[in-house]
């Protein structure tokens, strides 16, 4: 903590003009932010709107490319964690830092002194300190990898608090949370706060932010949209954080129409009933998720990542088991079948993580086959005349800017994404599996990708589609529906959408899903 | 992308990958040079005339080139034995035990081969040791692809054992009933590789090295099965989502090296010692590891790798014989040199070579999560 | 009577050196690095402590010899490993080769030509003999009371009681969130590998200052992996790893005595021996997945 009195009234941290580029993104674009001592201040904002970015610029896990960090008035140089918490910032990120083998009072200890001697009588005198004046109860003898992720978090608050933290920064701390450990933390906010520090609340949940915070501020596409008092309706917070004119008939004339002409199955090509499907903790992460996506439609599918849409895709891929439903493609069951049956089925896959779905380290004629070696097989052995015709084909089909020789590692983001687009399209999946298929593109690989989606779907696939970017749900799908926590909680024609709808839906206060928050 | 490879992925940070470059091998060679120039001046040698006996002599009589290629032909056999397995991202590091299992089939085998034909015996030896080698890779590999349970420490720590089966036969039942002695009863006539050149101990274990490179390489590099190897182990993930059955390319990667590794013990025992006794294998199951890891896991480079190293030990006698050197300055240079090496691909990984992925999300915290699944890394 | 006293006897003294490798290479593990080296550092440890002792006809000076070696061996694995990140097996089997290289060059560079080499071994303590006979148990060398009462207990202590085993453990389970905290992943790991390498090398040296007083080839056969084994079997824990290596040591001198009587004769000893490494593999194969790797067990750290 800084002594003596400062400059700034009340304020406790200050972020003034803060910009964060990565590559040609601009996350952070001169971002300004008070904090005062004794608030919650809640920073609000989708996905992807820079909120998470600029709280690690504040905490040394990332720098700022432009801008100043003031704490007490005072301006500091945050080069790494050690400097933030020296200035008396403590962070609690999404990830937890713990060794979970090792004990709550250990990991208190942990880089606390040099040498040999170890102080764990400070650390459970911390923990009983804290456990005492702020409610936050935990063992200080418990190994951390026995205690529940509730718990874990308390501890990570009690790292911060045994070094003297004044402003408390958490990372969508409820994300991880069951509703009483929610309440819990709410709790023990309210009196950290009570006892003069700042908290920097960041969520992308509106019925909780405005349960806890003083004020809040919205970021949008890493532009600060302005801060408002946390008592602002639910509404008008959805439309601050959304914020975008929808887009309804931005598009060409619904080419669908004429696509679908003999399907009249009311059961979608890619049927799914009732899905279940666990985590990587092994509780469910999808629990009765049922939806169809029929022949010559997009069916866009909206939400805060961690919903289930990673899951979903992975099931759908081969990659993940389920633990209870069905997935039918095209009448044929395909529930829990693995990757090479999948694309049996008629099943295109485009994942969010192209370099997982690619061996990046081959070239990009050998990728182009890789999901089907045996038809390029002559006398036992791989026929590389067929293999490079197959991959000239292709790239000149799919305007890949490479040579079939090329190790798909060196090529651009935009290119892998066509080397992945062409290896499936070149098999005429009746079902195509997309995910976040343009992050991280170029406009014009952007354009590209879009309008192969588009031809496919006018071609008859049925395209189920995860995109964490509106806009591009909103140009490219027929039909949306709302994923929040492994449910879908909402559906709506692209032209029913409205932000402030969409918004509630995907922050859980939706009029179909009982919302946790 | 959680399912069953994440565990291993926990344990294995390690990628077959781009793993070593003609380039980095000569300069592994000359670093070498560099480091062992200090121990033979010890020796009070001329470093430049040492290197000079250590690669060029060796290679200027009809006696010791010959010799070379029987130095180099068990080497062959584990530095194959050892590449399969690495490029399928299994880290086989018990080629030492399994020669030895081959070696013991190929002496059980051989010494009860009585009056039958070398056409019966020979191919009966080599199946035998081979069996015998892929047997002594299975619990290992069936471990690591049922259950996930890293196969460094499980492959490493059968190789003791199978010193120890090797020691109670030759203590015990194989122990020479005459003599005393703890050797294995001389192999049949008909088991003996013929030495097809006069005046050498080249032998046919040296033909037999050749042609396993020969059809590993090319079904490494020519077919379906090899393209589904490099791609389980360039990228176990990305070859499962292809469709690859990921464990079972590792599995059968796994046996095929051990029975390879096996092979080198047939030909020891048949080749060169005509029983079996406890020094057959001076380490040629670890010097696999140095003649991959110098042949960037290639075959062909296993084969120059596996020549180089045979140089190198028969010079180093040659060294010893003609400046008093010790010969053991030979091990001294493996050593000297896989590790050179090894360091020179750590170095290029950490430089340059690891293209870092931009940050697609900026969301995403640039550095993996702590206990993540550890796929990020490239 | 005699034959208990003397089997107890030497399962202590032949657990010493197992107890040295395997308490060093807890520590290296526990940082994080599988460190294979072991084999080798123990046979340069064992060379350069005869050799040392040999030429100033000090034990002692001889042990500090075989320290600094087992220093030298655990920083080079350290500089490979966690400075350049480079795979830990390979870089271990390559240290092993070294190591037992440059010892055996040494040793024929020094020793060349004259008759097998001799010291004189160091001395045994024997501060039990009041007790008569059942005394003799505790006849043993210096450095086994160095062992059992020194380092087992020190080793343990610092592990699991100072700040400083923390950090150990810390940057061996999780090195992301030690570094976090403020602790340097890179030297910690270093020091632990050092520490490590110097308890491998005085295992060696136990060898040629105390029980042989000579330096042989294959001196050490293959006891640095026997080390590997029993610090999975005792799951990376320094009490259960010392229970293992006095185990594995009752069973190899019991083998060792029953095979000189007659009957026993013809039984396969070499398989009781081949127990533990089984053992430790048929443990691997039960707890399956579960299997509690120190976290960052064979992970190179960089910070991102």
């Amino acid at each position: 903590m800084v002594g003596g009195e400062t400059s700034g009234p009340e304020v406790a941290l200050e972020l003034r003009g803060i910009t964060k580029r990565f590559g040609d993104l601009v996350a952070n674009d001169a971002i300004d932010l008070d904090v005062r001592r004794g608030e919650i201040h809640a920073l609000l904002g989708e996905n992807g709107a820079g909120k998470t970015t600029v709280m690690r610029v504040a905490y040394g896990l990332s720098h700022a490319d432009s801008g100043e960090i003031r704490v007490n008035g005072t301006l500091v140089h945050v080069r790494s964690p050690r400097d933030a918490i020296a200035a008396g910032i403590g962070m609690v990120t999404q990830h937890f830092s713990l060794v979970r083998p090792m004990t709550v009072a250990e990991n208190l200890a942990l880089g606390r002194s040099g040498g040999l001697r170890l102080d764990l009588n400070a650390a459970r005198r911390t923990a009983a300190d804290a456990s005492m004046r702020f409610g936050i109860r935990v063992d200080p003898d418990a190994i951390v990898g026995n205690l529940s992720v509730g718990e874990q978090q308390r501890v990570e608050i009690l790292k911060a608090l045994a070094r003297d933290c004044r402003i408390l920064i958490l990372d969508e701390p409820t994300a991880v949370l069951v509703p009483q450990e929610v309440d819990a933390l709410f709790a023990t906010l309210q009196r950290l706060v009570a006892d003069g520090l700042g908290v920097v609340f960041i969520s992308h949940k509106l019925g909780e932010v405005r349960a806890i915070s003083q004020r809040v501020s919205v970021l949008r596409r890493g532009r600060m949209m302005g801060t408002v008092p946390g008592t602002t309706a639910e509404g008008e917070l959805a439309r601050l954080m959304i914020g975008r004119p929808i887009a309804g008939d931005k598009r060409a004339a619904p080419t669908h129409d004429d696509a679908g002409g003999g399907v009249g199955d009311p059961r979608g090509v890619l049927s799914i009933r009732d899905l279940r499907v666990a985590g990587s903790h092994g509780t469910a992460v999808i629990d009765g998720l049922s939806l169809d996506v029929r022949a010559g439609e997009i069916l866009g599918i909206a939400g805060v990542s961690g919903n289930g849409q990673t899951e979903l895709v992975d099931l759908l891929s081969g990659m993940r088991m389920p633990l209870g439903g069905s997935v039918v493609v095209d009448g044929v069951d395909v529930t829990g079948l693995g990757p090479a049956e999948m694309v049996e089925a008629g099943v295109g896959r485009i994942p969010e993580d192209r370099h997982a779905s690619l061996i990046p380290e081959l070239s990009v004629a050998y990728n182009l086959v890789m999901e089907r070696l045996d038809e390029f097989r002559r006398a036992g052995r791989l026929d590389e005349r067929a293999i490079n015709e197959h991959a000239d084909r292709l790239i000149e089909r799919f305007a890949i800017k490479a040579h079939r020789g090329d190790r798909v590692a060196a090529l651009s983001g935009g290119n892998i994404q066509k080397v992945l687009l062409a290896r499936v399209l070149s098999r005429d999946p009746k079902v195509l599996v997309v995910s976040q298929p343009t992050r991280g593109l170029d406009v014009g690989a952007t354009e590209y990708v879009r309008s192969q989606l588009v031809a496919r779907r006018t071609a008859g696939a049925a395209v189920l589609l995860v995109s964490e970017d509106l806009d591009e749900l909103l140009d490219l799908a027929d039909r949306l529906v709302v994923i929040y926590e492994g449910r879908i909680v909402g559906e709506m024609a692209v032209g029913d959408a409205d932000p402030e709808r969409l918004g509630l839906l995907m922050a859980g206060r939706g009029a179909a899903g009982g919302a946790a928050a | 992308m959680t399912g069953p490879a994440s565990a291993r992925a926990r344990v294995t940070a390690w990628r077959p990958s781009r793993w070593s470059s003609p380039v980095i091998v000569g300069w592994a060679v000359l670093i070498t040079f560099a480091l062992t120039a200090g121990p033979i001046l010890l020796a009070g040698a001329n470093p430049i005339a040492a290197y000079g006996e250590f690669l060029v002599v060796p290679l200027t009589s009809r006696f010791s080139i010959l010799e070379v290629l029987v130095a180099a032909t068990p080497i062959l056999f584990t530095g194959a034995a050892v590449a399969i397995a690495f490029r399928a991202g299994y880290w086989n590091i018990g080629a030492e035990g399994q020669l030895l299992l081959g070696a013991i089939a190929a002496a059980g085998v051989g010494a009860a081969a009585g009056d039958l034909p070398p056409i019966v015996v020979l191919p009966a030896m080599l199946l035998a040791g081979g069996v015998a080698g892929a047997a002594w890779a299975l619990v290992p590999a069936l471990l690591r692809v049922r259950f996930g349970i890293d196969e460094v420490v499980t492959t490493l720590l059968l190789n003791p054992v199978a010193l120890l089966v090797v020691n109670g036969l030759l203590h015990g039942p194989w122990r020479d009933p005459v003599t005393g002695f703890p050797e294995s009863p001389r192999i049949a006539a008909a088991a003996e590789f013929p030495a097809f050149l006069e005046r050498s101990r080249l032998h046919l274990g040296f033909v037999i090295a050749l042609v396993i490179i020969a059809a590993a390489w090319y079904v490494v590099a020519r077919t379906p099965a090899g393209l589904r190897l490099r791609a389980a182990g360039l990228s176990p993930i990305g070859a499962r989502f292809a469709g690859i059955d990921v464990s079972w390319v590792v599995f059968r990667a796994a046996l095929i090296s051990g029975a390879i590794a096996g092979l080198a013990g047939v030909s020891e025992v048949a080749g060169i010692q005509f029983r079996l006794t406890s020094g057959l294998s001076p380490g040629y199951g670890y010097t696999g590891i140095v003649v991959a890891t110098l042949g960037s896991l290639s075959l062909p480079g296993v084969a120059l790798a596996a020549l180089f190293l045979g140089d190198l030990t028969v010079g180093a006698s040659s060294a010893a014989r003609a400046l008093e050197i010790p010969s053991q300055l030979g091990a001294v240079v493996q050593g000297v040199l896989l590790l050179t090496t090894i360091g020179l691909i750590a170095l290029r990984r950490s430089r340059g070579g690891t293209t870092r992925r931009p940050t697609l999300d900026p969301q995403a915290p640039p550095d993996p999560p702590p206990m993540g699944n550890g796929e990020a890394g490239p | 009577m005699t034959f208990i006293i003397d089997l107890l006897a030497a399962t202590l003294r032949n657990a010493t050196p197992l107890i040295y490798g395997t308490v060093g290479e807890t520590y290296s593990e526990r940082s994080g690095v599988l460190n294979l080296g072991i084999e080798g550092t123990m046979y340069a440890g064992a060379f350069a402590g005869f050799a040392t002792a040999a030429a100033t006809g000090s034990p002692l000076i001889g042990l500090a010899a075989a320290l600094v070696v087992g220093v030298l061996a655990g920083a080079i694995m350290a500089f490979l490993t966690v400075t350049l990140g480079a795979n830990q097996h390979v870089s271990g089997i390559g240290l092993t080769i070294m190591l037992i290289g440059v010892a055996e060059f040494a040793n024929r560079l020094i020793f060349t030509g004259t008759d097998l080499q001799r010291i004189e071994p160091m001395p045994l303590l024997d501060p039990l003999a009041v007790l008569g006979p059942g005394g003799e148990v505790f006849r043993q060398y210096a450095l086994t009371y160095v062992a059992f009462l020194l380092v087992v207990p020190v080793a343990w202590w610092v592990l699991q009681r100072s700040s400083f085993g923390l950090e150990i453990r810390a940057v061996g389970e999780n090195p992301e969130a030690a570094d976090a905290a403020g602790v340097n992943v890179a030297r910690t790991r270093y020091l632990a590998l050092m520490i490590g390498g110097a308890l491998m090398a005085i295992g060696g040296a136990f060898f040629t200052l105390a029980v042989l007083g000579s330096f042989t080839l294959d001196i050490i056969a293959g006891r640095g992996w026997v080390c590997v084994a029993l610090v999975i079997f005792g799951r990376w824990r320094i009490g259960r790893g010392v229970l293992g290596a006095l185990v594995f040591s009752f069973v190899y001198s019991l083998q060792f005595r029953l095979r000189i009587l007659p009957g026993f004769g013809e039984l396969p000893f070499e398989l009781l021996l081949a127990l533990p490494y089984l053992v430790v593999i048929l443990a691997l194969a039960l707890s399956g997945r579960n299997v509690a790797y120190p976290g960052a067990y064979l992970k190179p750290y960089r910070r991102s």
